[in-house]
Order: C-alpha cells, then sequence, then structure tokens
C-alpha cells in the first residue's frame, strides 16, 4: 500500500503552461483587429428604436453616422432636438449638404446610418433626408435593434 | 576551462512575465470594445428631380399610407390598424385575384408613406418596418416555389437572387409630410 502511494506522488501534476502566451496573444490580435474604437463623444441622447425586418451593414468603412436626438444637457437634462455629425453639433441643417458631400467624394459608395432617437419628430428627418437628397447621398440606414 | 563556463553562459532574457504583459493587454482590449452590429432598415432616397415631371401612376398602383402625428394610420383614405398593413400590402402587390382596385403587377405597385412632421420617429419606423416584413414575405414565397429555399438562403448577388428582386422590386415612396 505505502509503495503504490508512493509511486502515485512521484508523477508530474501540473498542467503545461508554456504555452498560454501564445494562446493569449492569439485572443489579444483577435479583439485588436475587431476592436473600433468609439469615434465620436455622443453629444445627443439617443433610445433606439426597433424593427424585425432589418439588414446588416457588412462593410462598415462606408458607414457615416448622422445622431438626432435629444440634447444632453449637464445634471442629467435633455435639451432641444439636435443633430450631430462626427463630433460637432449642426445648427444649420443646410450644412449637412456640404458635409456629406464631400464624404462622399471621399467615398462614392457612402451609406449614412441615421441614429435617431425613438421619440423624435419625423419632421427634422425629413430636413435631413432632404439635405442628403442634395448631397447625392443616396443610401441610408436607419439605425434599429433587433425586435425580441 | 574558463572558456568553456563562459560559453555556457547563454543570454537570454525572461520570458515568464509576457503571458501577464499579454494578459493586461487583453484585459483592455475587452474592456474597450464595443461589439455593436451596425443594423437597420435599408432604404435608398429617390434623387433630387430635376424639374421633370414624375411619369403619372394610375391610381390602382399606389398605395397611399397616411401616418398622422397620433400614430393613426389611413390606408388608402381608410382608417387601419398597424398590424393588418402588411397584409394589405401583400395583397396589393401581388394581387393574385386581378382585383382592379389592386395593382397591375408587382413591377408596377407602388407603396406611398406619408406623415405628418409630427408623426413620431418609432411610428414612423414601425410602418416601415411593416412594409419591409411585406416585401421580405412575397419574396420568401416566391423563392420558396421557384427554388426550394427561403429568400435569405440564397447568395448574395446571384442570379436567383436578382431574379426575385426583380420579381418583386422594392418600390416605397417617402412623401414629404405636410406642415403641421
Amino acid at each position: 500500500m505505502g509503495r503504490f502511494k508512493k509511486k502515485q506522488a512521484k508523477t508530474k501534476q501540473g498542467v503545461p503552461t508554456s504555452a498560454m502566451p501564445d494562446v493569449v496573444f492569439m485572443l489579444l490580435i483577435f479583439f485588436m483587429v475587431t476592436t473600433v474604437l468609439r469615434e465620436v463623444e455622443l453629444q445627443v441622447q439617443i433610445e433606439y428604436t426597433r424593427a424585425e425586418n432589418i439588414e446588416k451593414i457588412e462593410q462598415k468603412r462606408l458607414v457615416s453616422y448622422i445622431y438626432v436626438g435629444p440634447e444632453r444637457l449637464g445634471g442629467g437634462n435633455l435639451g432641444e432636438t439636435r443633430v450631430q455629425i462626427d463630433d460637432t453639433l449642426i445648427d444649420d441643417l443646410g450644412s449637412i449638404r456640404n458635409i456629406m458631400y464631400d464624404k462622399l467624394m471621399d467615398e462614392p459608395r457612402l451609406i449614412v446610418s441615421l441614429r435617431v432617437d425613438a421619440d423624435s419628430e419625423f419632421g427634422i428627418i425629413t430636413d435631413v433626408q432632404q439635405e442628403l437628397r442634395h448631397a447625392q447621398t443616396l443610401r441610408i440606414n436607419y439605425s434599429t435593434l433587433r425586435e425580441i | 576551462m574558463l572558456d568553456k563556463q563562459q560559453r555556457r553562459e547563454e543570454p537570454e532574457i525572461n520570458g515568464s512575465s509576457l503571458a501577464d504583459i499579454a494578459f493586461l493587454l487583453l484585459i483592455f482590449f475587452l474592456v474597450v470594445t464595443t461589439i455593436d452590429v451596425d443594423a437597420g432598415i435599408g432604404l435608398v432616397l429617390p434623387p433630387i428631380p430635376d424639374d421633370i415631371e414624375p411619369p403619372p401612376v394610375r391610381e390602382r398602383n399606389l398605395l397611399n399610407i397616411l401616418v398622422n402625428a397620433q400614430g393613426m394610420v389611413l390606408l388608402d383614405e381608410e382608417p387601419a390598424a398597424i398590424s393588418e398593413v402588411r397584409q394589405r400590402i401583400i395583397d396589393f402587390v401581388d394581387n393574385p385575384n386581378n382585383d382592379p382596385n389592386l395593382s397591375e403587377s408587382p413591377d408596377d405597385a407602388i407603396v406611398s408613406i406619408k406623415t405628418d412632421r409630427r408623426t413620431p420617429y418609432n411610428v414612423y419606423i414601425d410602418m416601415l418596418d411593416e412594409v419591409m416584413g411585406a416585401y421580405n414575405e412575397l419574396r420568401n414565397t416566391a423563392s420558396q416555389n421557384r427554388f426550394g429555399v427561403p429568400y435569405s438562403a440564397l447568395e448574395d448577388d446571384s442570379v436567383q437572387q436578382e431574379e426575385i428582386r426583380d420579381m418583386y422590386p422594392k418600390r416605397i415612396s417617402i412623401a414629404e409630410p405636410d406642415e403641421g
């Protein structure tokens, strides 16, 4: 009995960990590649609406975002509905035309993703859409979540 | 003897902390990553017309959907619930019994959505969702009948997908809203 015990104690127990850095590096590289760092600071509050029949945008590079929603004021208060492109709030909706036109020149297959707060009124979206039509950026996408 | 000892001393960087460094970086990227999928309802806006009168559309080929500020729906001048819109669109576009009041062919059918300026955005999206749902259903049925697979199973930009898309082209018109 004693001899048997001794034999068991002699066998190595630990899991080999020499490959762990490789595994971790692989994961690391995966996350580095997939990460899209948040490129804009949202200045408007957006509560997405839900829809059933949605399609995914596969090519993220083509997408440019327009955010529409109530402005975030200090202390968790919400202000008027505003339009944000990149990092700036748009005061004059007429300037959207030039901004989007420039973007279209850089990327002819541009898709404009409209990220709109569920409670905004449709009027402002129409104004934005009119500007998009003037800018010839006709492919749009209403960003929504999947209906559960 | 001395010479031999020196050769044995191989210069080596201690690699045991490599895993720790990698883990730290990994955790950083895990925290920072936002895998948010870009999904939504795609649409192609009509270009601004160059002062050319739009071609006349026959009344029977046009399905008018009106949504007011309270989110109530008028389908061709009759009040309707959002839930019944999908079936109505399917009937209208497909028109299997050649009803003279419904569209001549799926190719001619135009669904027009008109809203008030104060219509809530989510009501509009619900409406558009129903229209998209109706077209998806029609395309699915057509694909099922012809190829035995649902539309979504067809390869992107394949001949089959094109064929189904040509059978039921999405003709959706977003009318400019009334001032309200």
